[in-house]
């Protein structure tokens, strides 16, 4: 579904070149549920940004389905984000003056074919708490308001940057079941980003990243429930 | 250089928009204030030189004629330290290009040339030759309009007798300042002229050997005028005194003082405006910057920095940005201050030499008052957080909580996006900022109207007048009143279709202690050229038989009410006292007067019925024919047209109120961009994490432009009506310095006005907005989602 060839990105910092990227290829194929492990600097965020439409690549080919995203331009890269990708943030990035509902109704009233935002808080076990604004909820509780927001729209794919780094152990256990519940039941690909290898267990694939390179990409043949993860 | 001081450069440098629409905007309230004070003092200061070089006198009187052994009882007078007699008489100049004849006034001056009072200031050729009759030094306006120049010759009417007098100087004396042409209504310098002459020649065209008919005198250190005014009257009186007048009645000192007075209230309100809206400015924008800086102060605090350097500190950010458009301000201040000077003293106000200067006190008072202006409006900002333990101050501020609107929570609004609620949360979370920042536009607004409405006003009564009261295509004043046979020998001309009779005649009314100098007009019957209007352009019915209406401002300074009786003392005829009944008010725009029947007048004075001003109704196509007619008669004064006073109007007030206009609505512009465009940039900088995060989850740059732009457009949209009301506001303030007993304008705003004003502050949010939309294209997306809030 998203194809990454020999993807290679340098930042400019100041004096020095930095490379996130060193000709990476990668693959994430339809309806699975894809762990990028790797700790930090390790170029992760770099990737899922380019997969996103975020960030474009120095070098290297990004595909989406046919469709070449570093072709696109900033317009196109707007409307396929719009379209297709789902984004769940570490900090969630809710907007603080509108309540959960009007969080989530921000992006259906974009989309063509979306939930109802009270559909998809229901989903994140958030029904109760639609009318309360950011500031009245917890961590976890607008970690799940910004996944409902992220699927509301039916995107194919889901991209979430370290999820759970901003919470303790069992409400970041909670998110983890969330994203799991909307990788099964809706068929939503799915891509999590962690530098938390215990994470990597609840995933169909794992993917490792250091220096800027792949280094493992491994099927995960025991994979577990999210409840069962412990860090 | 010490860190501290290198940290302020870079944050001036990192903030320079913001620096540079600030600086502009204190730079106009300097501006305005340096341009106009300096513009005032400087035409104050050249008045007075003026009047005390060429000694101009403090009481004027005009009488029939008295002996000059009467010059001694004027000089005996308690009070009077000088008093100059000499003769002054009305003359007309019938220049060969012009349809109709210039008024003039012909001014003796002694042998030798050099008056004790109300000398005259050559400004080109020589004086009179005693021993020439046909030597003439002319008024400077009246030469300059006319190209007029030494050694060329003017005509006029001298008594009934058609002269060529040869000019020898061009000149200009205090008395004459600001002329009008008699019955008119705006300022035609062609049409007033000024001819000083030998005495003896004054004096022989006029049979006044060995009398005088005006005088001129000059008041001891601390005399009352009022008992000197009343003694000069009681002298004068045997021989047809019509009261003696003081400076402030002065006809050219009178229109003067009036348009200082307006220079002096502009002076004062707009730049107040300006250092407001830049006071306001500095607030927001240096809380932004200081709560922004929050781990930096803290780290300064923690460094062992004391509150008052950190303050310090960002006092001296402000008083960078101050100093910078202070400088910028006196420049272009003095600049414009001398512009202004010159077009004042070239267009209205003759002064031998117009000097401009900027007092240091204007100077000190701007730099002064925007300083202090900014200072609080920092202060505030500052103290908040160097109060802060460092400890505190080191952790983000608590996050921004909101709640539902109240007219959300009436269930209104819920057809609303949640992009639009956004906006309105957003605007109800400040409620204070959002209606000072509307205020500050709603100001440059209101000055923009406020620079144009005295045009609308003025405008407005020009057409009530034109088309509504005088319908009469030409006036014709008499040299003096002449009997009803005037009349139809005008009517006979070819091409005049009626003609109409007018008498009016100098009084002064008393009622018990009160008294005000006016006129009474007399109306024919069955007259249909001249109506009485009111204020609001209604006719009003002319008084009939034995009724007088007076103007409702005389009636009020008079503390008189209809039906009761006043006194009225005639200058001219018998100049007896008689009593008549006040029968009716008529509220009108201009001056303070009597309307009567023509024949109760009549009746009044005790006369034959006779005239003192014509009116004709006649064909277009022989206007000229008929004006180069009236020219000959040696028994008409003057010649005017109401039409050319619309003309003339939209002429000289047009360039004046052009400049005007032009300078304002800059500086208005200014100010609603510093105020629309530093706003946008505090919400920006407030809420790029939001905006970032809307790019993020799929809008595009317009929607969130939209949105971003959407709360600054609802503040325009706020201040466009409030701006329209303080404009109206302050025009009343303005209109309410103008002396009421010469005009009482009703406070009119053309829609043109309104919707110019509004266009300004539009195309200043449009010119913010693409700014600011720049900024927000180039919003870092992946910068900002990876930090927390």
């Amino acid at each position: 579904m998203l194809r990454a060839e020999a993807v290679t990105k340098v930042y400019r910092m100041g004096e020095v070149d930095v490379h996130a990227l060193r000709g990476v290829d990668f693959a994430l194929h339809e309806g699975e549920f894809l762990v990028l492990l790797g700790m930090s600097g390790s170029g992760k965020s770099t990737l899922l940004n380019i997969l996103g439409g975020l960030d474009v690549p120095t070098e290297g080919r990004v595909f989406y389905r046919s469709w070449e995203l570093t072709e696109a331009d900033a317009d196109e890269l707007t409307r396929y984000r719009r379209e297709h990708v789902g984004f769940v943030f570490q900090f969630y990035n809710l907007i603080p003056s509108l309540t959960a509902r009007e969080n989530v109704a921000l992006v259906t009233e974009i989309s063509e074919d979306p939930m109802d935002p009270v559909d998809a808080l229901d989903l994140v076990g958030l029904r109760e708490r639609r009318d309360h604004f950011p500031a009245q909820l917890s961590g976890g509780e607008q970690q799940r308001v910004a996944i409902a927001r992220a699927v509301a729209k039916r995107p194919q794919v889901l991209l979430c940057d370290e999820p759970t780094g901003a919470l303790d152990f069992r409400t970041g256990v909670q998110v983890l079941e969330v994203i799991d519940r909307i990788n099964r039941e809706l068929g939503t690909t799915t891509a999590v980003i962690t530098h938390n290898a215990p994470v990597a267990r609840i995933a169909d694939r794992v993917v490792s990243l250091a220096d800027g390179q792949v280094i493992h990409d491994d099927r995960n043949p025991d994979k577990i429930l999210p409840s069962e993860v412990v860090w | 250089m010490s860190p501290i001081l290198r940290k302020l450069l870079r944050d001036l440098a990192r903030l320079q928009g913001q620096v540079i629409t600030i600086a502009l905007v204190v730079a106009c309230g300097i501006a305005s204030f340096v341009t106009m004070r300096s513009n005032y003092d400087s035409l104050l200061s050249s008045r007075d030189t003026y009047y005390e070089e060429f000694r101009f006198g403090d009481v004027f009187a005009h009488l029939e004629r008295a002996p000059v052994a009467v010059e001694d009882q004027l000089e005996e007078v308690p009070g009077v330290a000088q008093a100059y007699t000499r003769v002054v008489e009305s003359v007309m100049v019938p220049m060969p290009q012009m349809l109709r004849p210039a008024s003039g006034t012909l001014v003796s001056l002694p042998p030798g040339g050099e008056p004790p009072l109300h000398a005259v200031f050559i400004e080109e050729g020589r004086a009179l030759d005693p021993d020439r009759s046909d030597e003439v030094i002319l008024l400077e306006s009246f030469a300059k309009a006319h190209g007029l120049r030494p050694g060329d010759s003017v005509p006029a009417v001298i008594n009934g007798t058609m002269r060529e007098l040869t000019i020898v100087g061009i000149g200009m004396s205090p008395e004459f300042v600001m002329v009008m042409p008699a019955g008119s209504m705006t300022f035609d310098p062609k049409q007033v002229a000024v001819l000083w002459m030998n005495r003896d020649v004054v004096e022989a065209a006029f049979q006044m050997e060995g009398g005088f008919n005006d005088v001129v005198a000059r008041l001891q250190p601390g005399a009352d005028e009022t008992t000197v005014l009343a003694a000069i009257d009681r002298v004068l009186e045997p021989y047809g005194g019509v009261g003696a007048l003081g400076r402030a009645k002065q006809p050219s000192h009178y229109m003067l003082a009036a348009e200082l007075q307006q220079l002096e209230s502009m002076a004062t309100v707009v730049p107040f405006i300006f250092l407001f809206v830049a006071a306001f400015l500095l607030n927001v924008v240096l809380s932004r910057l200081v709560t922004l800086q929050r781990p930096q102060i803290a780290t300064l605090k923690a460094l062992g920095y004391g509150d008052r350097e950190v303050g310090l500190h960002y006092l001296m950010l402000v008083s960078v940005i101050v100093v910078l458009g202070a400088l910028l301000g006196m420049a272009v201040g003095a600049y414009l201050g001398r512009q202004m000077l010159g077009l004042y003293t070239d267009e209205y106000f003759r002064f031998p030499y117009p000097r401009y200067f900027i007092g240091l006190d204007v100077a000190v008072t701007g730099v002064g008052v925007s300083l202090g202006a900014a200072v609080v409006g920092a202060l505030a900002a500052v103290r908040r957080v160097s109060r802060l333990p460092p400890a505190e101050a080191m952790r983000p501020p608590a996050p921004a909580s909101y709640r539902r609107t109240l007219i959300e929570r009436i269930g209104l609004f819920s057809w609303l996006s949640p992009a639009s609620r956004m906006i309105v949360r957003e605007l109800q979370r400040q409620p204070l900022r959002v209606l000072l920042s509307a205020t500050g536009i709603a100001l440059s607004i209101a000055i923009v109207v406020t620079s144009r409405f005295t045009f609308d006003a003025m405008s407005y009564m020009m057409d009530v007048q034109v088309h509504q009261a005088m319908r009469e295509d030409i006036s014709v004043i008499l040299a003096k009143p002449l009997p009803q046979r005037a009349v139809r020998e005008l009517e006979h001309l070819p091409g005049v279709f009626r003609a109409e009779g007018i008498r009016s005649v100098a009084v002064r009314f008393h009622a018990g202690h009160r008294w005000r100098d006016a006129s009474i007009l007399g109306y024919p019957p069955d007259g249909e050229l001249r109506h009485l209007v009111d204020r609001e352009g209604h006719l009003q019915p002319v008084p009939q038989d034995g009724e007088l209406v007076i103007t409702s401002k005389l009636g009020e300074l008079l503390g008189v009410r209809a039906g009761e009786t006043i006194e009225v003392e005639l200058r001219e005829g018998d100049r007896e006292t008689r009593e008549v009944v006040v029968t009716g008010f008529v509220d009108e725009s201009f001056g303070l007067q009597g309307h009567m029947r023509k024949d109760s007048l009549h009746a009044l004075l005790r006369e034959a019925p006779s005239v003192s001003s014509v009116l004709l109704d006649v064909d277009p196509l022989e206007f000229d024919a008929i004006t180069q007619r009236l020219k000959e008669l040696p028994w008409v004064l003057s010649v005017s047209s109401p039409r050319d006073f619309r003309e003339n109007f939209e002429e000289q007030s047009g360039e004046m109120m052009g400049v005007f206009t032009f300078i304002l609505t800059t500086f208005a512009s200014i100010i609603a961009v510093g105020v629309i465009y530093n706003n946008t940039r505090v919400a920006l900088s407030q809420r790029s994490r939001d905006f970032a995060s809307l790019r993020v989850l799929g809008f595009t740059r317009r929607e969130i432009a939209a949105i971003l732009l959407g709360e600054q457009a609802i503040q325009v949209a706020l201040a466009i009506p409030l701006g329209l009301l303080l404009g109206h506001a302050m025009a009343v303030g303005i209109m309410s310095s103008v002396d009421p007993e010469t005009y009482r304008f009703p406070v009119i705003i053309s829609a043109r006005t309104y919707i110019y004003s509004s266009m300004v502050a539009l195309a200043a949010a449009l010119v913010s907005a693409l700014l600011v939309r720049r900024k927000l294209d180039r919003l870092d997306l992946i910068g900002v989602l990876k930090t927390r809030e």
